[in-house]
């Protein structure tokens, strides 16, 4: 599928991480969208299941020069080289899958037998595991949204990009004989949650889409870009050491590319 | 009472001991069993694996089991292909082992899966760019090659050998059997060098990957050829272990130097493409991700720098100890370097399945530590027991060793 301009589409994210306030909102409409199951005791962040989570990231300085960021960090949706993602590629049995269509890395929940070896590979921890059975407490099981299907003990699940939003309003362009999407059609639950706007969803080919230029902001960078993951949730901050904490950097080689830039 | 199941012209103990002794090991099987049980029913909530340790000591056992099983396929290998006949004395034995290492990991595997049941998965909706399909399909044929590898000894037990079929079947088997090296050499070489290609391909995780050729990182050789060299390690290791066991000399002193001889130089010759690995790594892969290699060692209890120098002096030491006549024959010289050649082979792969998961490579993330459940520890103890039991069986019933009458003659 492609868009006007003749390009596949690719989804993708921008998140300003000055307009960011750790509030968590992404976090909870991400956990409501996707009948997200959790424990009584959500403590260790190693074994529960947050397709969103929001790290909180310092500058390492003493008082008064202390300075937080909070940093949403969904699935990244990999596009690696060719769609080989990091994640993707180490999959056996094809349970996760690149779309060229739209970008979205997907995880076929009844396909995946819980290998793990996508968490391995998966440099984000944006993959979890359902180590328990999903138990919600008596009576919310009849808020679960109907659109996305409760995983099983077992198997390994992640942030799609709230897929199913795609899907119907996809179906709903078709039912109108259009092919395309306008940009407000298709929204993931923790861009709208975001009551500062920080997160800003959308065809990163389209120039339609606020996410084409956004991206190019030259405060913009990715997660471990270095690696080669060639993620799609770009990240925007004014503040040098927090674009410095996005990728990792042996000893002068930071200061080496900002005096090449100036 | 189970003299005639007793292979002709060599002496058992009582079977009121054997029968012990099978019990005792029996009851640590039963443990396992129990929480091999709790982890089928109950999920793996029942370890202490997280999301930062998706693999933990349940692959590393899997891991090692086929490193250090890598004594029957390269043996195998020496004796029918390269044509080392003096090796047939130990041949069985390095089977036996063999069998039960990768009897072993594939039950541990169907452990560690998180949906057992829908195992057969990786075979029908196979991923031909993933490591860890063709480790699938190479490891499950093997097995099925040392499976055929181990029933003609079964066969030779006194009572089934009186049986024409069965005789037949063995004898017929034996004949073909080196075509069945061959190919269980060639499979080895794949499942063995996938093992490696599983870390080295995690371009995700600096500690893990390896550039390579085509689409094989250097892990992929690495493994292969630590197999190679530490398998016939093991191999040698249980020989005298089981020789301190029984108080007998199970396989004459030129078959053993002879196998210590060629694993010597395969471990020498491994710790210089380990070290070479590790220099590349250190000074170009690495860096070109923006790591230093202090970043991947911590002054953490499991993960110092102390762990990569342990790794390597495991291969370079008994390699140049093995290499050298006084080396193998010195008795002390050639056990310990036969188990140190065996642990290196365990320390590779507890680096290559738990360190990769440990390291930290989100800037502000931190090192994650993990100490296995009960339930982890008593199933990675259970194929040690079942192994130790099939051993006992095995050597109580059947001509494992072709060498214990002569080297053992008895009075009567």
């Amino acid at each position: 599928m492609k868009n006007e301009q003749g390009k596949p589409k690719k989804y993708g994210m921008v998140v300003d991480l000055d307009k960011c306030t750790g509030c968590g909102a992404c976090m909870v409409a991400c956990m409501s969208e996707n009948n997200v199951p959790f424990k009584a005791d959500e403590s260790n962040k190693r074994d529960s299941i947050t397709w969103m989570r929001v790290y909180k990231i310092t500058n390492g300085k003493p008082f008064p020069d202390t300075e937080n960021c909070f940093l949403p960090r969904p699935c990244m949706h990999c596009e690696g080289q060719h769609g080989h993602s990091p994640c993707v590629s180490v999959c056996p049995a094809t349970a996760t899958d690149y779309s060229t269509e739209t970008g979205i890395v997907s995880q076929i929940y009844t396909r995946c037998f819980g290998c793990r070896y996508c968490m391995g590979a998966c440099p984000y921890h944006a993959r979890h595991f359902n180590w328990w059975d999903p138990v919600w407490p008596d009576g919310m099981e009849k808020s679960l949204s109907p659109n996305v299907s409760v995983r099983m003990r077992g198997i390994v699940e992640k942030c799609s990009f709230c897929f199913h939003r795609y899907q119907a309003a996809m179906d709903k362009a078709m039912m109108e004989g259009r092919k395309e999407l306008e940009e407000s059609e298709y929204q993931t639950s923790c861009t709208q949650a975001c009551p500062s706007g920080a997160i800003t969803f959308g065809d990163l080919n389209n120039p339609k889409h606020a996410v084409y230029e956004l991206k190019k902001n030259p405060n913009a960078f990715r997660l471990l870009e270095r690696l080669g993951t060639n993620p799609k949730v770009y990240y925007v901050s004014s503040r040098e050491w927090v674009r410095r904490a996005g990728d990792n950097y042996i000893k002068g080689e930071w200061e080496n590319k900002q005096n090449a830039k100036k | 009472m189970d003299s005639a199941l007793i292979p002709d012209g060599v002496k058992r103990c009582p079977l009121w001991q054997f029968l012990l002794f099978i019990g005792a090991v029996g009851a640590v099987l039963l443990w396992g069993v129990y929480a091999m049980l709790l982890c089928w029913l109950k999920g793996l909530n029942q370890t202490n694996m997280n999301d930062y340790y998706g693999f933990a000591l349940w692959i590393w056992a899997d891991l090692g089991v086929i490193a250090l099983g890598g004594g029957a396929f390269f043996t195998g290998f020496l004796r029918y292909v390269v044509g080392k006949d003096k090796l047939k004395n130990i041949i069985n034995y390095a089977v036996l082992i063999g069998f039960i290492c990768y009897s072993s990991a594939l039950l541990i595997l169907a452990i560690d899966i998180g949906q057992p049941l829908r195992g057969w998965f990786i075979f029908w909706h196979a991923n031909v760019h993933s490591m860890l399909t063709e480790v699938a399909f190479c490891l499950s044929c093997y097995f099925g090659v040392l499976c055929i590898e181990y029933i003609p000894l079964v066969l030779e037990n006194r009572q089934l050998y009186k049986i024409p079929l069965f005789h037949n079947l063995a004898h017929n088997m034996h004949e073909v059997m080196a075509v069945f090296a061959a190919t269980g050499a060639f499979l080895s070489f794949f499942h063995q060098g996938s093992l490696g290609g599983v870390a080295g391909v995690l371009f995700g995780r600096p500690f893990a990957f390896r550039e390579g050729i085509f689409i094989w990182p250097w892990t992929f050789f690495l493994f292969t050829w630590s197999a190679a060299a530490c398998g016939p390690c093991f191999t040698i290791m249980l020989t005298k272990l089981l020789e301190k066991i029984t108080k007998k000399k199970l396989v004459a002193d030129d078959v053993v130097e002879l196998l210590a001889k060629i694993a010597g130089w395969m471990l020498f010759t491994y710790s210089i493409a380990k070290i070479a690995d590790t220099v590349y790594w250190a000074t170009v892969t690495a860096p070109a991700q923006g790591f230093n290699i202090s970043q991947f060692y911590s002054n953490n209890p499991f993960y110092g720098i102390w762990i990569l120098y342990l790794e390597i002096a495991c291969t370079l030491i008994p390699g140049l100890l093995l290499i050298t006549n006084g080396g193998r024959k010195n008795k002390f010289l050639l056990i310990t370097s036969v188990i140190m050649g065996a642990l290196a082979a365990c320390i590779n792969r507890w680096v290559m399945v738990l360190q990769v998961m440990a390291v930290p490579v989100m800037s502000f993330d931190t090192w994650a530590m993990y100490i296995p459940s009960w339930q982890e520890v008593a199933t990675t103890i259970l194929p040690v027991a079942y192994g130790v039991i099939l051993i006992a069986i095995s050597y109580r019933y059947m001509p494992v060793f072709p060498q214990e009458r002569e080297l053992n003659p008895t009075t009567e």
